[in-house]
């Protein structure tokens, strides 16, 4: 079995191998220009935060508006980029989930919409529902009754807004490893951080085994589908997943995790105070700026806890003895995707000042939302990514070889 | 380098009966040592005290002193013990924190503290060490069996530690991965100077290469420590080449198939030239149409890799087929296609008659059973009597049918026992007589050999040879070589979903080094594949 793909020279044309395996490259527009872009191996792979950065700057720029034809450009530009630059990892297997829940998202919106009326007055009745009589004490609600066409396009415009932010965030899950991300976290926070992850990784294993304990109940001579073959194989899957946690954890502390290094005495009741002073400061700050009477005091309240509370996770970062090996490095790559997503977010801000009426088409009354020209011509800068990140590795050997 | 002194471990409270018990060795700097015993003497409790797991992690109590190159285990935890003692489980996926083979490879050393630069280094030399160069960014859970186990073993290399410790690392891997692994601890052992303490089931893989074995002779008992050769002899559990240097009365007993082949000749002499003792299959040719199990053409895919690709195979009534093939050939995608548990993309499956995957499982049952690789996924009842009554339900057989099989396959089992304090054995026994309650034409089972030990699998091996002499149809998927020399009447050899070889044990297994029993390769040219039959034949000749 081979695994090393073909070497691709600078500059020049992939030479086409015998064995046909350039056609699956070829095929896809994206990859047939990458002969300039680095292979995502370890020393190339776009930081994780940068991924992070971009779908961030995507999802801020979607909850700026509601125009369906903006919301669907924003979703298409994620779309593209994964598509393009999604490695075949596990984790960058979740997107397809992000899409069908942000579908669920907007499909709950709706039927809500359609069931419980809307606030939004409406003169299209498309259909009248059956009202339920409520008591006194319910008013307010109602359940059954007219149905607008202006209410369902309020909620669809609400729910896509919604899905879109989702489908942002799956970006960002699709494409970066959430264990890489973990690497940039302050020492302090790593082993709270690798709790995370490992728990996050329990989910896949758990899918799993509910098919294995399912599968197995059909050896039984049960019914393998509905909700009761679900409820029974319940047990045995939690203790499953209850072992395999404790060998996990009797693993790592066997390889030495938690472990710590000795501190003087003062460093750790320094950072003790720092770390819990700076959280009061902060707390204080934020009450400040939010009550009226304080707003002079405030900013530099929270400013001052925040420093705090920053300079006690540092010395507290000194506890733990860890070294990083092969950090994901922040190189121009990382600045142009996050400054992609930055300027995407930017320029949606900045538009709703200039257009606010194309980005909120009116619901009220029935109008055909038109698409604004620079506010969707800013959300193609979302597109750089797909053509400046480094190129995914090569699937898997078999489907090279394929 | 480990010395253990007056070592007891007890779990539960002070009147349990100790799990080990008079412990009183030293393993010294850079021996491989080779761990022994039954099931159930606490093996991997001896291993799990290195570590120090036992007792911060387990519980228990621990009396006596075990040190680690002078670091006292009571004082110190498994993660303080982590620069001097790397762990390696069975399970290479339990072990696993990261995704990526380099990450894994870099965990332990960042856990430590090893500087970045000695890391990137450290991390290049353990690939190239253990093979690993070429899948350093691929994500764990698409690896192999066997490079899963390299990786485990990497993993704990990289810290530099001064013991290896490693519970059943091969017996979960087909013999060339198994392979694999061992010439890597042979290289540690003789390169790196590391002390590895191991503990095997299969000791026809191992036990050549053990420089020093510790037979812990029944639970509780003190353990006896000796020279390998030394040991086998009186040792309850031995692989096939002892057993037969005993049979032969060779002294010193032959460890490996080298030194056995060199001593043969005379053996070879006394026994007769011909073929007596093979088993012969039970061809009871049913009506075409209803045969236990009839494959043709079939192909299987999983998403875009195909699984199976035009496998024919049938199993009569009373026949034994061993699948055999390397971690991930399809062998438990075929099983489970005679099961219904995939769709056939191409070709057909019927079991007596029936469509699997278009069969309700109740009456599924009636055709066919299948053991999965860990039993225990069969076994949802609290107790050993509730699962009998339930599988008992389940097949629609009187009451008190699967009670009685479980009474004869596995003797002396107490109604009230909770299926997950049985041993590995017994719970595979549980499972086949809850299988069995259904009485199947054909009886699948999946790798039942993993876990075994020697007692154990000859037990298996009397019931399902009664099974087959009953008529029933038996198609086993296994890396136990020595269990299909034993037991199978054909061999079905499968290499990336295809079909490369199939034809009587004696035949197939020969023809490849990799899947022939010790006993062929000693005995080669002379057809005898196990050491029952050489008993018998010799027996014979007198």
């Amino acid at each position: 079995m081979t695994t090393d793909t073909p070497t691709r020279a600078p500059g020049g044309r992939l030479p086409r191998p015998a064995r046909g395996a350039g056609l699956s490259h070829s095929a896809a527009p994206p990859r047939e220009r990458d002969q300039r872009r680095p292979r995502a191996t370890r020393a190339e792979t776009l930081h994780a935060g940068a991924w992070w950065l971009w779908a961030l700057g995507l999802a801020t720029a979607a909850s700026r508006t509601t125009n369906p034809l903006l919301l669907g450009l924003l979703v298409s530009v994620a779309g593209y980029v994964v598509a393009a630059r999604r490695t075949d990892a596990p984790w960058a297997r979740s997107y397809g989930a992000f899409l069908k829940l942000g579908l669920a998202v907007i499909g709950i919106r709706l039927v809500f919409a359609f069931a419980l009326g809307s606030p939004i007055p409406g003169t299209h009745t498309l259909v009248t529902l059956p009202e339920v009589p409520l008591p006194d004490w319910a008013q307010g609600v109602r359940i059954g009754g007219r149905v607008h066409a202006e209410g369902l396009v309020f909620a669809l415009y609400d729910g896509l807004k919604l899905a879109a932010l989702l489908v942002c965030v799956g970006a960002a899950n699709a494409l970066a490893n959430p264990a890489r991300l973990l690497k940039s976290l302050p020492g302090a926070l790593y082993e709270a951080g690798v709790a995370v992850v490992v728990a996050m990784t329990f989910a896949p294993n758990l899918v799993s085994d509910v098919q294995r304990l399912r599968a197995a109940r059909r050896l039984r001579g049960r019914a393998d589908r509905g909700p009761k073959a679900l409820l029974q194989v319940g047990l045995p899957v939690l203790e499953g997943a209850l072992e395999r946690s404790v060998a996990l954890a009797a693993a790592m502390d066997a390889r030495g995790y938690g472990r710590t290094a000795r501190v003087p005495r003062a460093v750790r009741h320094t950072t003790s105070v720092l770390t819990l002073g700076g959280l009061v400061g902060v707390c204080a700050g934020t009450y400040g700026l939010l009550a009226d009477a304080g707003a002079g005091y405030g900013t530099p309240v929270l400013v001052a806890g925040l420093a705090a509370a920053l300079a006690g996770l540092w010395l507290g970062g000194r506890r733990s003895a860890r070294t990083r090996y092969r950090p994901d490095r922040w190189g121009v790559r990382a600045w142009l995707v996050s400054a992609s997503g930055a300027a995407v977010a930017a320029l949606m801000v900045w538009a709703n000042g200039y257009a606010p009426a194309a980005l909120h088409p009116p619901a009220v009354p029935l109008t055909a939302p038109e698409l604004p020209l620079w506010p969707a011509a800013s959300i193609l800068l979302g597109l750089l990514p797909a053509f400046v990140a480094p190129a995914p590795g090569p699937r898997s050997p078999e489907e090279e070889e394929q | 380098m480990i010395r253990f002194e007056q070592v007891s471990v007890t779990y539960g409270d002070d009147t349990a009966a100790p799990a080990l018990d008079g412990v009183d060795l030293t393993v010294p700097e850079g021996e491989l040592c080779l761990l022994v015993g039954p099931s159930g003497v606490g093996k991997s409790t001896l291993l799990g005290t290195v570590s120090g797991l036992v007792p911060h992690f387990t519980g228990g109590t621990l009396r006596g002193r075990v040190t680690v190159a002078g670091r006292d285990t009571r004082t110190h935890r498994p993660r303080e013990l982590a620069d001097v003692v790397g762990t390696v489980g069975q399970d290479p996926l339990a072990h696993f924190v990261t995704d990526t083979v380099e990450d894994e490879l870099a965990y332990g050393m960042e856990s430590l503290g090893v500087a970045p630069a000695v890391m990137r280094r450290r991390v290049e030399e353990t690939l190239d060490l253990l093979g690993l160069a070429g899948l350093r960014d691929r994500p764990l859970a698409t690896l192999s069996g066997g490079q899963q186990q390299r990786v485990a073993i990497g993993s704990v290399l990289t810290t530099h530690p001064k013991v290896l410790v490693l519970d059943e690392p091969t017996s979960a891997l087909d013999p060339g991965a198994a392979e694999e692994v061992l010439a890597v601890l042979q290289r540690l052992v003789h390169d790196l100077g590391t002390t590895v303490l191991m503990a095997e089931h299969r000791l026809e893989r191992v036990v050549q290469y053990a420089d020093q074995v510790i037979l812990l002779p029944g639970p509780g008992e003190a353990p006896v420590t000796g020279t390998p050769a030394g040991m086998m002899a009186i040792s309850p559990v031995r692989p096939p080449v002892v057993s037969l240097g005993r049979l032969a009365g060779w002294s010193p007993l032959p460890l490996s198939v080298r030194d056995a082949r060199r001593r043969a000749a005379s053996l070879k002499e006394r026994l007769p030239e011909t073929e007596a003792a093979l088993p012969k299959p039970r061809r009871e040719s049913g009506k075409a149409g209803s045969e236990p199990a009839e494959v043709t053409h079939l192909s299987v895919r999983h998403g875009r890799t195909a699984a199976l690709r035009d496998i024919t195979l049938t199993a009569a009534p009373g026949e034994i087929i061993a699948v055999m093939g390397r971690n991930g050939a399809g062998k438990s995608t075929l099983l489970r296609s005679l099961v219904g548990m995939h769709r056939p993309n191409g070709g057909s499956v019927r079991v007596g008659g029936v469509t699997p995957h278009r069969t309700a499982p109740a009456e599924l049952l009636r055709h066919v059973g299948l053991v999965p690789q860990e039993p225990r996924d069969l076994l949802y009842a609290d107790t050993v009597g509730a699962e009998c009554a339930a599988a008992d339900e389940d097949a629609g057989a009187e009451p008190g049918t699967c009670r009685a099989l479980v009474s004869e396959l596995l003797p002396g089992v107490p109604d009230a026992t909770h299926p997950r304090d049985l041993s590995e054995g017994q719970r595979l026994a549980l499972a086949l007589a809850v299988v069995l309650a259904a009485r199947p034409p054909l009886l699948l089972l999946d790798e039942p050999t993993r876990g075994l030990d020697y007692a154990a699998k000859e037990r298996l091996v009397e019931i399902l040879r009664g099974l087959a002499a009953e008529g029933h149809a038996i198609v086993m998927a296994t890396h136990d070589v020595e269990l299909a020399a034993e037991l199978a009447h054909r061999v079905v050899v499968i290499a990336e979903g295809e079909v490369v070889a199939d034809g009587p044990t004696a035949e197939v297994v020969v023809a490849s080094p990799a899947f022939a029993p010790q006993v062929a390769k000693i005995l080669a040219p002379l057809p005898w594949l196990t050491v029952p039959q050489v008993r018998a034949a010799l027996e014979e000749a007198r």
